[in-house]
């Protein structure tokens, strides 16, 4: 129950906050001299950055940013992925021949490069930055959907649909997509992990949100210049970052277990 | 074999042509006209038509894709529009860099990985397994631009032991190297680790227990080499996010590879210098990978089973 609730709560926490922060009293850009790079203290838990605004404050506006993109990003991922999978696996053809291509050549770009590549063509901005790791990361869900259709596709309750004169699109929603909902939830839920760490790492880069809009990696890139000083300009975003990153990647280890039992013999 | 070997070429080679293509289009996916961008609003109308003509982009789409192919066949990457120098050059000078610091990180990577992996397998659901997964989990869970400051504030500021950044002196290479290395560590040892259980429940490994093997003997000679073997294959796929960290913390540590030679491109708006790295970079994605997959049918003989010509 602990590997559950652990990870949970933490999600929760941050996704209320980051729903919350507009109706919230934050200040997250308003700069205050007088508190210039002060560390956490009793009366301010997480202290003050170098123009004296509050980092409790940027870090729930920074929430908000993170997890619009991880939810935009994987959604969309899923919408494009999975219609394009499950469509291929179950036409097959032609149409799949092109389809493993365009998934293959995608794949052949590294992580990473190709959305920074994106992100720095289409220019900085949040919007961007949802389609530019959209672009790159509905392939990861186009494969598992058409993988899975391709096994379940002989299977005898696919074959009495067809039989009964059932029309394709009735089959891929209503007899194809039940079935494998399972294994794309997971890995939506790391998706979600990892598109928090490319939004991150593209503000982190200045290819994301532009200031004075607050997000977790350009807190950290903002930071690293008074690291000497101020360390927890760098610590507390990237502890944040790291604690919700983790709680996904958990729930998406929880989930795997929970909805897969598999185990390997053990050895003596 | 051969059938293999060629089919397997023959893929590469739609991807490389792919990713060329792609990387072309990268150019016309700025919003807006390139050159305004490039240039910026102000510039004199003559040097916009004499760009416009210098990179091609008055002909019709069609015919600039072919000129980006005959060009780069002919290892014409075209000039770099901030400093003027050929962009072949400016590739040829970075690509030591990023070598080096892949290669390093790599050995890391390994070196914790190895060790991390075997003994999770071995002792699963022990406080080892459970030790070296929970590293695993937060290893691939810390991002490299957080890992980045967090090693050069106790390496470099509070230890003095490393320089901050840049590749001056033979320690220089330390901090990126373990950055990058960490994230491909964690990742490995999961995979090692689940590779090896797999072998563990094999027939093999009780005959050759029964034989009288010790335990340690018949992990390393009979199951450690099965392992292995699938673990080469989704090495070369994860050199892939190695590479695209790599970019990343090359920016973190100033380290002058090619990844930091983009993103000084980007903040320069000197696209094809942007194109040209974003290319090479993934050519030797490309490559490598062509080279793990025919390394492995070199290995696992049945693979030629699997692929009847």
């Amino acid at each position: 129950m602990m590997r559950l609730w652990f990870p949970m709560s933490i999600i929760i926490i941050w996704g209320c906050l980051a729903i919350l922060s507009p109706v919230l009293p934050l200040t997250p850009n308003t700069i205050d001299l007088t508190h210039i790079l002060v560390g956490p203290n009793q009366d301010f838990w997480l202290g003050f950055d170098e123009l004296g605004r509050s980092i409790a404050d940027r870090l729930i506006t920074g929430a908000r940013t993170s997890f619009f993109v991880a939810l935009s990003v994987v959604a969309l991922g899923l919408l494009i992925g999975g219609i394009l999978g499950i469509s291929s696996g179950y036409f097959s053809g032609w149409v799949d021949h092109i389809f493993v291509r365009i998934v293959d050549i995608m794949l052949a770009f590294p992580g990473l490069l190709l959305a920074i590549a994106l992100a720095g063509a289409l220019g900085p901005g949040i919007e961007n930055v949802v389609l530019a790791l959209a672009i790159v990361g509905w392939v990861g869900y186009a494969r598992l959907a058409r993988g899975q259709v391709l096994a379940l596709k002989q299977a005898d309750h696919i074959i009495a649909a067809q039989a009964i004169g059932a029309t394709p699109w009735r089959i891929m929603s209503r007899h194809l997509l039940p079935l494998i909902t399972a294994p794309l939830i997971i890995e939506a839920s790391f998706g979600i992990a990892s598109a928090i760490i490319a939004e991150a790492g593209l503000s982190f880069l200045g290819l994301g949100v532009q200031p004075p809009e607050a997000s977790w990696g350009s807190m950290i890139r903002d930071g690293t210049r008074y690291m000497l000083v101020a360390p927890h300009l760098v610590l507390i975003p990237g502890l944040t970052l790291m604690a919700v990153v983790l709680a996904a990647n958990l729930l998406g280890d929880w989930l795997r277990d929970w909805l897969d039992v598999k185990e390997p013999k053990r050895f003596r | 074999m051969s059938h293999f070997i060629l089919k397997r070429i023959a893929s590469a080679l739609i991807g490389l042509i792919g990713v060329i293509s792609l990387v072309f289009f990268l150019i016309h996916m700025i919003p807006g006209d390139p050159i305004d961008v490039m240039l910026g609003e102000s510039a004199l109308a003559a040097d916009r038509e004499a760009l416009r003509q210098g990179l091609g982009l008055h002909l019709p789409l069609y015919e600039q894709w072919w000129n980006y192919f005959t060009a780069l066949a002919q290892g014409n990457f075209g000039h770099s529009l901030f400093s003027g120098r050929p962009i072949v050059d400016l590739l040829l000078e970075r690509i030591p860099a990023t070598l080096h610091l892949s290669l390093i990180a790599l050995t890391v990577a390994i070196i914790i990985a190895l060790p991390l992996g075997l003994l999770a397998a071995t002792r699963q659901h022990s406080l080892y397994d459970y030790g070296s997964m929970g590293f695993a989990l937060f290893g691939m869970s810390i991002p490299n631009f957080w890992m980045g400051p967090l090693l050069i504030l106790i390496g470099a500021l509070w230890l003095g032991w490393f320089p901050v950044s840049g590749r001056e002196g033979w320690n220089a290479v330390v901090l990126p190297a373990l950055t990058l290395g960490t994230a491909m560590a964690a990742i490995l040892a999961r995979m090692i680790r689940s590779s090896l259980l797999e072998i563990l429940g094999e027939d093999f490994l009780r005959t050759a227990r029964a034989k009288g093997l010790s335990s340690i003997k018949a992990i390393v000679s009979h199951a450690l080499p099965n392992a292995l073997l699938p673990v080469l294959t989704l090495l070369g796929l994860q050199l892939g996010g190695l590479l695209g960290g790599a970019v990343i913390t090359e920016t973190v540590f100033a380290w002058p590879g090619l990844g930091l030679l983009m993103i000084e491109a980007i903040q320069q708006r000197d696209y094809p210098v942007v194109q040209a790295a974003v290319l090479c970079i993934s050519m030797t994605y490309i490559v490598v990978n062509l080279m793990t997959d025919l390394l492995y049918a070199w290995l696992d003989p049945r693979i030629n089973l699997q692929n009847p010509s």
